[in-house]
């Protein structure tokens, strides 16, 4: 099993989410997080004084899955949420342990 | 819509004055407010302080939502508590002293500075007066005057509230409302509205650019000195903005202040008993209303320019700058001259909000660039409309006044400073914001706080 994160572009979020669920995803979690890469921060005027902004929004996705997914996960995610331009997001794949269905206690790739 | 035209140039028509007098009787058969029966007189006087005095009422609820709107969400009870408190506190200290210490009606002490009727409660007339017995049958019912009167002195306060936010303690602010609505305001506006050595100079300042708005600056001025920035807002040699909480009330605030400015100077014209009074109380209520939309103007566009981005919160500060500036002769201009004098308003405020900043004077809803830059501006314009002002009486004045009202608020301030223990919350207490610490109330208790990252 692997565990799929996904940083994005929030108003992306919606294209990915079809995207994933056309290629068959049945779950995913969400969440807003701030951060900063290559894109580093802005400036802003408020009231005539500039200021920096360190972390620019984003968007966190969590994908577990199947190993045999995965590629197609990072494929689909990354085509959806690409718009060319920087801080587009990042996409990091990693070893999963294990998962467990809270309802049934099903334990591994049965828990997905 | 051409009906009532046509009926406007019908009863201005000259010739149409026969056919008037046919209908209406004799009453009307003359012209010019020597004609108007005296009762009328009073009654319409009395109706303009009325109206226009609870407009003005309104303004306090303007500044009280523009603030509350410009403070971050950890303060905003605090900002709406003092809007509050500032508002009564006025109505106790103009009526205990400030009324009669503003009107000697000619009683001097010290001849054209000090009132003689100090210090003396204000009084009505009594309950159903008759027309004997009416304190000024040619003028106004004196509880309308008084009332309308008053309005202005709480505006003045309120004025300070907003420059001193999220840092200064509840109590040392509340004192010095108390001795600003109950003796700095009064005692200066009495030099000019009372009949005093400024209007015999022949200052002119109608609704008062420099007698309330420049006085209320002028005391906030000397408290942001003497109460110091906000924590971590000028630091490192830059400025960190502090966001304000609600726009939305902010801008209803200011579409407030910008309603109530009606009743601020169209209630100054003090009379509507007349065919030209109430000529002249529309031609106000039109300009104030221009220069409005010409310092919000000036706003929208400059911030474009200037920083590539419209800041609403300076086209808010630009109409009520606008306001201001049209304030000390609002009856003179035309339309397109208000509307520019406005804008020169609008213009000050994008130039001098940053200004003050690099002087680390902490101003948190730039009421120093709108009510005293604009307003020694507007104090200045009168001289472009109207043939009797002087520039030279017009500056003069605004620096006697300025002179005056910051020195003794300047001293009231450290007296306060010393008196109460510091006029300052604790550091902890300021950054955990003063609706906690200050109060224990929230405003927002049930919203989320948002991004603190």
């Amino acid at each position: 099993m692997k565990l799929v994160t996904a940083v994005i572009k929030p108003f992306k979020l919606e294209e990915v989410r079809e995207a994933l669920t056309s290629a068959g995803v049945q779950g995913l979690m969400v969440s807003e997080v701030k951060g900063y890469g290559r894109q580093s921060g802005h400036t802003e005027i408020y009231r005539g004084a500039e200021y920096v902004v360190n972390f620019v929004p984003k968007i966190k996705l969590e994908i577990a899955a199947p190993d045999g997914d995965v590629d197609k996960i990072v494929e689909t995610i990354a085509a959806a949420a690409r718009t060319g331009k920087i801080g587009d997001g990042k996409i990091f794949v990693s070893e999963l342990l294990q998962a467990l269905r809270v309802r049934t206690g099903e334990q591994g790739e049965e828990a997905l | 819509m051409r009906d009532i035209a046509t009926m406007k140039r019908y009863f201005t028509s000259a010739a149409a004055a026969g056919a008037l007098i046919a209908l209406a009787g004799p009453a009307l058969a003359q012209e010019g407010p020597v004609d108007v029966p005296a009762h009328s007189v009073f009654v319409f006087n009395s109706v303009l302080f009325l109206m226009a005095g609870f407009l003005v009422m309104f303004m306090a609820c303007g500044f009280a939502m523009l603030e509350a709107g410009l403070v971050r969400q950890k303060n905003v009870t605090m900002q709406l508590t003092k809007n509050m408190g500032l508002f009564s506190i006025a109505a106790i200290g103009y009526y205990a002293i400030g009324y009669n210490l503003m009107y000697p009606l000619g009683d001097w002490a010290i001849e054209g500075y000090f009132s003689a009727l100090f210090p003396a409660v204000a009084v009505m007339e009594a309950v159903g007066v008759s027309a004997d017995a009416a304190d000024d049958i040619s003028y106004a019912t004196t509880a309308s005057d008084y009332f309308f009167q008053l309005m202005f002195c709480a505006a003045t306060a309120s004025i300070v509230s907003g420059v001193l936010a999220e840092r200064i303690k509840l109590w040392p602010f509340l004192v010095f409302t108390l001795i600003l609505t109950a003796f700095i305001y009064p005692l200066q506006a009495s030099w000019k509205w009372g009949g005093g050595f400024l209007d015999e100079m022949g200052f002119l300042d109608f609704a008062g650019s420099t007698v309330v708005h420049s006085v209320g600056g002028w005391a906030a001025l000397a408290g942001a000195l003497v109460l110091g920035a906000r924590l971590g807002k000028y630091k490192d040699g830059r400025v960190n903005p502090m966001p304000g909480s609600n726009l939305p009330l902010a801008t209803l605030g200011t579409f407030i202040l910008w309603l109530g400015w009606f009743g601020f100077n169209g209630g100054s014209q003090l009379a509507m008993g007349s065919i030209g009074d109430v000529a002249d109380v529309s031609r106000i209520f039109a300009n104030t209303n221009a220069a409005a939309a010409g310092g919000a103007l000036a706003a929208l566009i400059l911030t474009q320019v200037v920083y590539k981005k419209v800041d609403l919160t300076m086209v808010l500060n630009g109409a009520l700058a606008g306001l201001v500036s049209i304030t000390a002769e609002p009856l003179t201009p035309t339309l397109g001259v208000a509307t520019l004098i406005g804008a020169v308003g609008g213009a000050i405020v994008v130039f001098t909000v940053p200004m003050l900043d690099k002087m680390k004077i902490d101003d948190v809803v730039g009421a120093i660039p709108v009510h005293l830059f604009a307003g020694i501006w507007g104090t200045i314009a009168v001289v472009f409309t109207n043939p009797d002002a002087n520039i030279v009486t017009q500056i003069i004045s605004i620096v006697i006044v300025g002179v005056f009202v910051f020195v003794v608020s300047y001293i009231v301030w450290m007296i306060l400073k010393i008196a109460m223990g510091g006029i300052r919350v604790s550091e902890e207490d300021e950054i955990n914001g003063l609706d906690t610490s200050e109060l224990g109330m929230e405003a927002y208790p049930e919203f989320g706080k948002g991004s603190q990252i």
